[in-house]
């Protein structure tokens, strides 16, 4: 067991479904402001860089056509990958969930007797909670990217994809630093000031202790190239390199959907995310790795091919092009929803629009109420689609979602919405039903509008009109004012130059 | 059953229909577009690699062959120990080091302990800037490049290709071989503290890149 330098790891559970959660992101106006800074910055960035290239679009496509070749055959590409992997030196481990995962990355780390293991940020590692389960296990984890850190050490969660600490500013970050680096390794010096070059010292002198004694690390993949079973980490700060590199064992926690089908392939990605993801025309430093290179890095090199729902999201016909992605936030950045709310409100390490997409499916729509919610947190505006470097039709399968989950929650008590809306077909049903309830509605739009707004009404009714106005019912219903005056004829009669045809108008 | 097993027949129960295309290895797979750029025509490749490396807040110093020991010392900057990894041309390294050799390798801290490194390269890209290590003679195993906080990077005219498509194609037989891969564009560097670009977190805080043209290019 370790000497009880373990952080409490936190996890997306029990965060409230999107509405509500998104209400208190919108009341923290720090939390806009960063929010707002960044997405703007970044996406100016990628635009620029997308546009400098002019086969930008031909790269897409090759980009999309490949992931779905990947996709349709899934079952050849695992078994050459597997195949690849082990002629090269690496072990391949197989997990059907995130429980399986986590128990294989123990049982190695237990293997090699460690109290610790540094670790690469990876959204697969987050997604299953392996830090959690390997405090369980008595095994100290470090994250070693930089936000990773803040997040870490801040007992917090991440909040972007690319830039996970983003709702931090530079104030809290150095509090975190000064009253938790101490607890588990190097302190921060008591001097230390909020300016981002000395904060990043800070991190480099706490975790360069544990990259020089470190036995085994834990990391994930960008792409696992199958004919040649190289693995491809792409990162900027050096971390990677160091977890990659220093210690003796090293595992790979991989989505199945990380292939490629050959090196060639590579070409096209290594375009297309750096760019997409933070503005770059290429990330600080891009690792590939294919199993064991004899003296040089980890002698022992894990592979952990992770399914955790993804085979459940291959078998959905709409959704499955949403394994295409290759996590570059580009639709977050663009994103007027999550520029707004953030991604904590999203209750999963995926937030944005492909958040709003991947979690449902990844953990089945119907599970819990703040899953089945994430579908509806869109505008269906359309710009996460048109920055994506993989083309998924974002749009397009929040829609579907949307349908699926009203499906699911057919035959239970009927929820406000179906209340509502069989109460419209009621009405609607029968004219004399319709034209009774618009005189009561012209009647009490009267006393409720003004400036022809209603802005609050009572619950359920509420969960509508506190995000938006209601026009206030007019006076008068359509039916109501054709049958006073004939369609106008009996005040204004007809319109000059009108042919008229034996009192009937055309 | 497995979790292999049971992974493999949920994949295969995810296609009501069989797979509409067919796969690499029966050359089905044709019908991907691939029609982006797989050369660029760029004017003066040498020319625009130093100036995207220089993008990064990297320095570059061009040279003819002669030069290459001298510019090699400029970009040092005083540093003393330097590691030389083995198979790295002799006349580019200066006179008066405390050359440090990896044989035996060099424990993680003893690297920690040293000045700088300086290596070759096998690819550097004009468009993006990146240099790439194939970690082969002259370049070393990949902690030798990583762990000094000065880097010190030789490449050759002959080195430099557009862009990625072209340094992939050249990359792949060093990776069918099992090479490990260092792509390097400009010192390591972070912005997730307020978006705001700090160089150097755990990756060498300088990288320095000497450009050797022979005289005829």
């Amino acid at each position: 067991m370790t000497s009880g330098r373990t952080i409490n790891t936190a996890t997306f559970l029990g965060i409230p479904p999107f509405p509500i959660a998104a209400r208190e992101a919108l009341a923290d106006s720090q939390l806009r402001g960063n929010l707002r800074h960044a997405t703007h910055t970044i996406r100016t960035k990628r635009a620029r860089v997308a546009a400098e290239l002019d086969d930008w679009e031909q790269l897409r496509v090759a980009a999309a056509d490949i992931k779905d070749d990947v996709l349709g055959n899934m079952g050849h590409y695992l078994e050459q990958l597997e195949e690849s992997l082990t002629r090269a030196g690496a072990s391949v481990h197989w997990a059907r969930d995130g429980a399986e995962a986590n128990r294989i990355v123990i049982d190695i780390a237990r293997r090699h007797r460690v109290e610790e293991v540094v670790k690469v940020k990876s959204m697969a590692t987050g997604e299953i909670g392996l830090n959690a389960a390997l405090e369980e296990a008595g095994i100290s984890v470090w994250e070693t990217d930089l936000a990773e850190l803040i997040v870490q050490l801040g007992n917090d969660l991440p909040s972007h994809i690319l830039v996970p600490a983003i709702h931090r500013n530079r104030s809290e970050v150095r509090e975190i630093f000064l009253r938790e680096m101490g607890k588990v390794g190097m302190p921060a010096e008591a001097d230390l000031s909020d300016e981002p070059a000395e904060l990043a010292g800070a991190a480099r002198r706490h975790l360069r202790e544990k990259f020089l004694r470190a036995k085994v690390a834990v990391s994930g993949a960008n792409f696992a190239v199958a004919d040649t079973g190289t693995l491809v980490v792409v990162e900027s700060e050096g971390n990677g390199r160091m977890c990659l590199t220093l210690p003796e064992v090293l595992i790979s926690v991989v989505g199945i959907e990380k292939i490629v089908p050959t090196w060639t392939d590579l070409e096209v990605f290594l375009q297309l995310l750096p760019r997409s993801a933070t503005g770059e025309r290429m990330n600080p430093y891009t690792s590939t790795w294919t199993g064991v290179t004899v003296g040089d890095g980890p002698q022992e090199v894990h592979v952990v091919l992770l399914d955790n729902g993804r085979t459940k999201v291959l078998a959905d016909e709409v959704g499955r092009q949403a394994l295409r992605c290759i996590r570059c936030s580009a639709c977050l950045n663009v994103c007027p929803v999550y520029e707004r709310v953030g991604g904590h409100a999203y209750g999963s390490i995926y937030p944005g629009p492909i958040g709003s997409i991947l979690t449902p499916m990844l953990r089945g729509v119907g599970t819990d109420e703040a899953t089945d919610a994430l579908p509806f947190a869109s505008s269906l505006c359309g710009a996460c689609y048109e920055v994506c470097p993989v083309l998924i039709n974002i749009p397009e399968v929040l829609v579907h979602l949307r349908e699926k989950v009203v499906d699911s929650h057919r035959g239970g008590v009927p929820g406000t919405l179906q209340a509502a809306m069989t109460g419209a077909s009621w009405t609607l049903g029968a004219s004399r039903r319709l034209a009774l309830l618009q005189r009561v509605a012209g009647l009490s739009g009267r006393l409720l509008g003004r400036r022809g707004l209603i802005g609050r009404m009572p619950p359920p009714l509420s969960r509508w009109t506190d995000a938006r106005d209601v026009p206030a019912p007019p006076r008068e219903s359509f039916r109501g004012w054709w049958a006073r005056t004939d369609g106008d004829r009996k005040n204004a009669g007809p319109p000059p130059h009108t042919p008229r045809k034996g009192g009937e108008q055309v | 059953m497995t979790a292999r097993e049971e992974i493999l027949r949920r994949v295969q129960a995810a296609f009501v229909r069989a797979p509409e295309r067919p796969s690499t290895d029966t050359g089905g797979n044709q019908w991907i577009h691939r029609d982006y750029a797989h050369t660029r025509d760029l004017p003066d490749p040498l020319a625009l690699f130093v100036e995207r490396v220089q993008d990064y807040q990297a320095t570059v110093i061009r040279t003819g062959p002669d030069g290459v020991a001298a510019a090699v010392a400029k970009s040092l900057a005083g540093a003393r120990r330097v590691v030389v990894p083995h198979g790295f041309n002799p006349s580019w390294v200066p006179d008066d080091l405390d050359v440090v050799r990896d044989e035996p390798a060099l424990r993680a801290d003893e690297l920690d302990a040293v000045d700088a490194v300086i290596s070759s390269a096998v690819v550097g890209i004009a468009v993006t800037g990146t240099i790439v290590l194939d970690h082969t003679e002259g370049q070393g195993r990949r902690a030798l490049t990583l762990v000094p906080d000065l880097h010190v990077c030789v490449v050759t005219a002959n080195q430099i290709v557009g862009d990625v498509p072209e340094a992939v194609t050249r990359l792949s037989s060093p990776v069918s071989a099992g090479r490990p891969l260092t792509w390097i564009s400009g010192p390591s560097a972070t912005v997730d503290i307020e978006l705001i670009r700090v160089n150097g977190v755990h990756g060498p805080r300088t990288l320095r890149v000497v450009l050797v043209e022979s005289p005829t290019t």
